[in-house]
């Protein structure tokens, strides 16, 4: 192993998807249960826990076998690893935070089939030694959250007048002054959101925009 | 040691696979079930007391709390809803008894006759509880479900002694959209409910979610506001309401409650 446990290789695994390669925001993957687990802070908080917990242990699991592995069924051993830790992820939560987990009902069991974990699995723990794997599940996991966290923040706070259940804009049905916006709670909003932070970040970085 | 490639390594390589996973899966769901089964019973137990207005929806109660004042104020007991009768309490545990789990146990459900509240099958024995205070039952709390928007509404509804006038409900399992039929889960507009009757004067249920507003619960008995912009979640809560309420229901056991036997 190279000297240097931190070196710049690993710093760039674990820091380039949070921003410049931001799973979402750039490599547009996962975006399904983006729309889903958004409408509070507290469920994308704990959903972008789990996400990146499995993301980073799974990297870890698929490169530790990656050299032990047949290809012709290299993706199936991946799947049956990345299955294993979302269900014992799923059990955690409903040991932990029940109410949490009611409400985010199919969405952790779901984390299976989030194109993150299983892009990560393929196209990066399969050529790499476990550690800068283990780095770079965690920087995509910490990309999805923060994406996640960003579309909530919009989402609660205009939908809801709330953050983290906390009001700050005190509603007009229970005498305050601010009228929510509806949309905000539906699905619909989270694609919106998720494009306009796009556009801001290919407007911010020229880099990533693909020449036609 | 086999290719990698060849056929045995890589049957050998699936199974090796699948033990660790099944190991890893198996063991921690045997290590956190009894915690995840308290987590579920707590729930249920905080959502009676939510019904009944014993715990404030904001009050942050912690397990031991909701545990004292379940334990102290709370008896439970089974209806058999072929007869209308409780079921005598060492025949089966009632504190320990999952009714969404019997009404998919075939032994102890049946088909739900004809409704329009989307109930394809029932237990045999529904739960209800009794909220004990210094005079005696002060009201009792009954376990209602039916079929919503996007999925099945489950709550409970605490009804005073007259097994009529409605105390309090909750729903404490929904999948209505959020901030339309969602608003069901808010207790702003549960507290609506409060005053309100299930039955009208020839003893039908009759208890209604309307489209707009309904008058105070002293004009407006069997009329509740509806949620604007939720028509199918108002009148899925209506027809849930009016199926647990008829004789389908708990409605044999609510009658010989009114006429005082049933206890």
């Amino acid at each position: 192993m190279r000297p240097g446990w931190f070196g710049k290789d690993e710093r760039r695994a674990l820091l380039a998807p949070i921003i410049d390669n931001n799973p979402i925001a750039v490599q547009v993957l996962g975006i399904c249960s983006a729309l889903a687990v958004t409408t509070r802070m507290d469920k994308a908080l704990v959903m972008g826990i789990g996400v990146t917990l499995v993301t980073a242990l799974a990297n870890f699991a698929v490169s530790l076998v990656r050299n032990a592995t047949p290809g012709s069924i290299r993706i199936i051993v991946q799947l049956s690893i990345i299955a294993s830790l979302v269900i014992v992820v799923d059990q955690i939560l409903r040991a932990t935070l029940y109410e949490l987990s009611l409400e985010l009902s199919v969405y952790v069991g779901l984390i299976i089939t989030n194109c993150i974990v299983m892009g990560r699995a393929e196209g990066f723990a399969m050529q790499n030694r476990p550690w800068p794997s283990l780095l770079d599940g965690l920087g995509n996991g910490l990309g999805y959250a923060l994406l996640l966290l960003a579309v909530a923040f919009a989402r609660e706070l205009l939908g809801a007048g709330k953050l983290f259940g906390v009001t700050l804009l005190p509603l007009a049905k229970d005498g305050g002054w601010y009228e929510p916006n509806g949309l905000m709670l539906l699905a619909p909003s989270a694609l919106f959101l998720v494009a306009l932070i796009i556009w801001l970040l290919r407007t911010l970085k020229p880099e990533l925009q693909e020449k036609d | 040691m086999a290719a990698k490639d060849s056929v045995r390594y890589t049957v050998g390589f699936a199974a090796a696979v699948c033990v660790v996973c099944a190991l890893l899966v198996a063991s921690a769901s045997v290590a956190l079930q009894p915690r995840q089964d308290a987590n579920a019973r707590l729930y249920m137990q905080k959502n009676v007391l939510l019904a009944a207005g014993l715990a404030d929806p904001g009050a942050d109660l912690t397990e031991a709390q909701l545990r004292r004042i379940f334990d102290e104020r709370i008896v439970v007991r089974l209806v058999d809803f072929a007869t209308g009768q409780l079921v005598p309490a060492e025949r089966i545990d009632a504190a320990g008894y999952d009714q969404r789990r019997a009404r998919n146990d075939p032994a102890a459900s049946r088909a739900a006759p004809a409704n329009r509240a989307g109930i394809s099958r029932m237990a045999n024995y529904g739960l209800v509880y009794f909220v004990k205070g210094p005079g005696g039952v002060e009201q009792i709390v009954i376990a209602v479900e039916g079929l919503g928007m996007w999925g099945t509404i489950y709550g409970f509804v605490a009804l005073a002694p007259d097994a009529n006038t409605v105390l309090g409900l909750t729903f404490y399992d929904q999948k209505e959209t959020p901030g339309l039929g969602g608003e069901i889960g808010n207790p702003t507009w549960q507290a609506l409910w409060r005053g309100r009757k299930g039955y009208d004067e020839r003893w039908e249920p009759r208890i209604t979610v309307i489209k707009g507003s309904a008058g105070p619960p002293e004009q407006d008995p069997l009329r509740v506001d509806g949620l604007s912009g939720a028509t199918i979640t108002s009148n899925a809560v209506t027809r849930l309401m009016q199926f647990w309420l008829s004789d389908d229901g708990y409605g044999r056991w609510l009658t010989r409650l009114r006429e005082g036997a049933g206890t």
